[in-house]
């Protein structure tokens, strides 16, 4: 296909959304094409917009804690860890060890329930149907624990300030240490349906590529980075919450194309069984919750805490003017920013390429409105 | 030779068959036949809210500390109390829990001090009316009664 535009065709454009099935919610992209070319996309954001971090500023910040499962709800369990660990840095307290253990629990069995999630939905995409059936019974057996654990299957509101308000249920050990078991086959079933299935290596090798100095220049973090060959985790380059403590690999790949993404994230599901396995072995006796007044209120200051999301850095920024409400609130979504490298991801590609490029970007468009 | 024996007698559909008649064994079963059985939610499970009582007295064990309606995020809940001047303590009038609003975040049942306020394993709570969603002090007690069907 000749690089220049004939000089009779006029752009077309075409707009996919937001009722798009494929774009994961309500994300509304303007494409302009010449014949099946992508030459410019514009997306349109804000269907979603439910202003989050104007609400905080009129809750307290306990009554603020179920919100944040709202942005991401497809891992709302890690957006209540960072924020609990955003407001204990401005407490100065440190949830006690068993918490914490607990804590890495529950966040990396969300981080496999939003990797299974986007296999699933991100090979629908691509036309192949089976995963996605698959994908979800293994994510339902995640969903249960957390149902078990803290009453709600989704928006799960499992953490407060300061440590856990619930106890681990009889059988919870067991519970996670049986998903870990079941689901290592399970992955092997996976790699067999896609890795090397022609239909998906093809339509997924060397198509959006993101080099690893693009990606910085972007700001783009988590699986996507990754997949361009820096190795930089959150939990690995300022653990958090006991990270540190645990023995795990940070997987990447070179190419930075749609198809090593897909490989990143796969052995991501792979270190986070073995996360889960070491957690549950280093569960201790102990309280669960730290020493925090029973009126929250912060002294005047600042904080930053960012961890490592599923999706990539998920960062809380909270100013406090030393009352009960936050004065300010905000958050550096993962998915936002990394939708940001659309553009320069489907430039020059083909219609069809678009719907992979969404799909491996792994956005939620709860987390890209707030 | 032995293909079209195979061929004749249909030995293929008979083993399909075997898988499909495998998976009719009760076990195997993953519908629920709802409404006419309904599944079995978590212990934990936060639906419905209700008001306990005393199982000696039947009163609620609400104490009107208002601490409830302090915690919850939305404001749903209303109450308001009187003294007794007999038994010096305080007595609930009114209490108003307003479930459209509700996401079910459990922070109201946490903040309880007397365990009185407590979310619940019921989970059908769709109304004909808006005003069916504000539950009084009434219903709370009472709890949601959705239709029972039979097989």
């Amino acid at each position: 296909m000749p690089d220049a535009t004939f000089l009779d065709s006029t752009e077309l454009v075409l707009n996919m959304g937001p009722q798009h099935p494929s774009t994961h919610g309500v994300l509304r992209v303007i494409l302009k094409l010449d014949g099946e070319k992508v030459l410019g996309t514009d997306c349109v954001i804000g269907y979603l917009h439910r202003g989050v971090e104007k609400i905080a500023e009129n809750r307290t910040y306990p009554q603020f804690n179920p919100y944040v499962d709202r942005m991401d709800y497809v891992a709302a369990v890690s957006n209540g860890l960072g924020y609990c660990l955003a407001v204990e840095k401005l407490l100065n307290v440190e949830a006690p060890p068993r918490a914490q253990a607990v804590r890495v629990i529950l966040t990396e069995l969300n981080r496999i329930a939003s990797h299974l999630l986007w296999l699933g939905t991100h090979a629908l995409d691509i036309g192949a149907i089976t995963p996605v059936f698959y994908c979800f019974r293994e994510r339902e057996v995640a969903l249960h624990i957390f149902e078990q654990y803290c009453g709600a299957r989704l928006t799960t509101h499992a953490f407060r300030i300061g440590g856990l308000q619930y106890e681990t249920y009889d059988g919870f050990e067991r519970d996670v240490k049986d998903f870990c078991d079941m689901l290592l086959p399970k992955l092997d079933e996976y790699d067999e349906l896609l890795t090397n299935n022609r239909i998906w290596v093809g339509r997924l090798r060397n198509v959006g590529v993101l080099t690893a100095d693009e990606c910085k220049e972007y700001g783009v973090t988590g699986p996507v980075l990754r997949a361009a060959g820096v190795k930089w985790d959150i939990r690995r380059a300022q653990p958090y919450s006991g990270y540190e403590k645990y023995d795990f690999e940070i997987p990447t790949r070179q190419n930075g194309d749609t198809y090593d993404r897909y490989i990143v994230r796969m052995q991501e599901m792979r270190q986070a069984v073995r996360i889960l396995r070491q957690a549950v072995d280093s569960l201790s006796a102990g309280s669960i919750m730290a020493k925090v007044p029973k009126v929250i209120k912060p002294p005047v200051g600042e904080a930053y805490v960012s961890i490592e999301a599923p999706k990539g850095e998920l960062g809380y920024y909270i100013v406090s003017d030393g009352s009960t409400q936050p004065y300010r609130v905000r958050v550096r979504p993962p998915s936002f920013v990394n939708l940001q490298a659309l553009d320069r991801l489907v430039r020059g590609a083909l219609i069809a390429d678009v719907v992979a490029v969404i799909g491996t970007l792994d956005i939620v468009l709860g987390e890209v409105d707030r | 030779m032995r293909t079209l024996l195979k061929k004749l007698f249909l030995i293929d559909l008979f083993q399909g068959l075997g898988v499909t008649f495998r998976s009719q064994d009760p076990k195997q079963i993953v519908t629920e036949q709802y409404p006419a059985e309904r599944p079995q939610v978590a212990e934990r499970y936060r639906g419905a809210p209700r008001m306990n009582t005393n199982p000696e007295t039947g009163e609620p064990l609400c104490i009107g500390c208002n601490l409830c309606a302090l915690a919850c995020p939305e404001s749903l809940i209303v109450m308001a109390s009187e003294r007794n001047e007999q038994t010096r303590r305080k007595e609930l009038t009114s209490f108003t829990f307003d479930l459209s609003r509700c996401m079910f975040c459990g922070l109201c049942e946490d903040a309880c001090p007397t365990d009185a306020l407590e979310l619940t394993q019921d989970f059908e709570l769709a109304t004909y009316t808006r005003e069916g969603q504000i539950w009084d002090l009434k219903m709370l007690l009472e709890g949601p009664r959705p239709t029972r069907y039979k097989c």
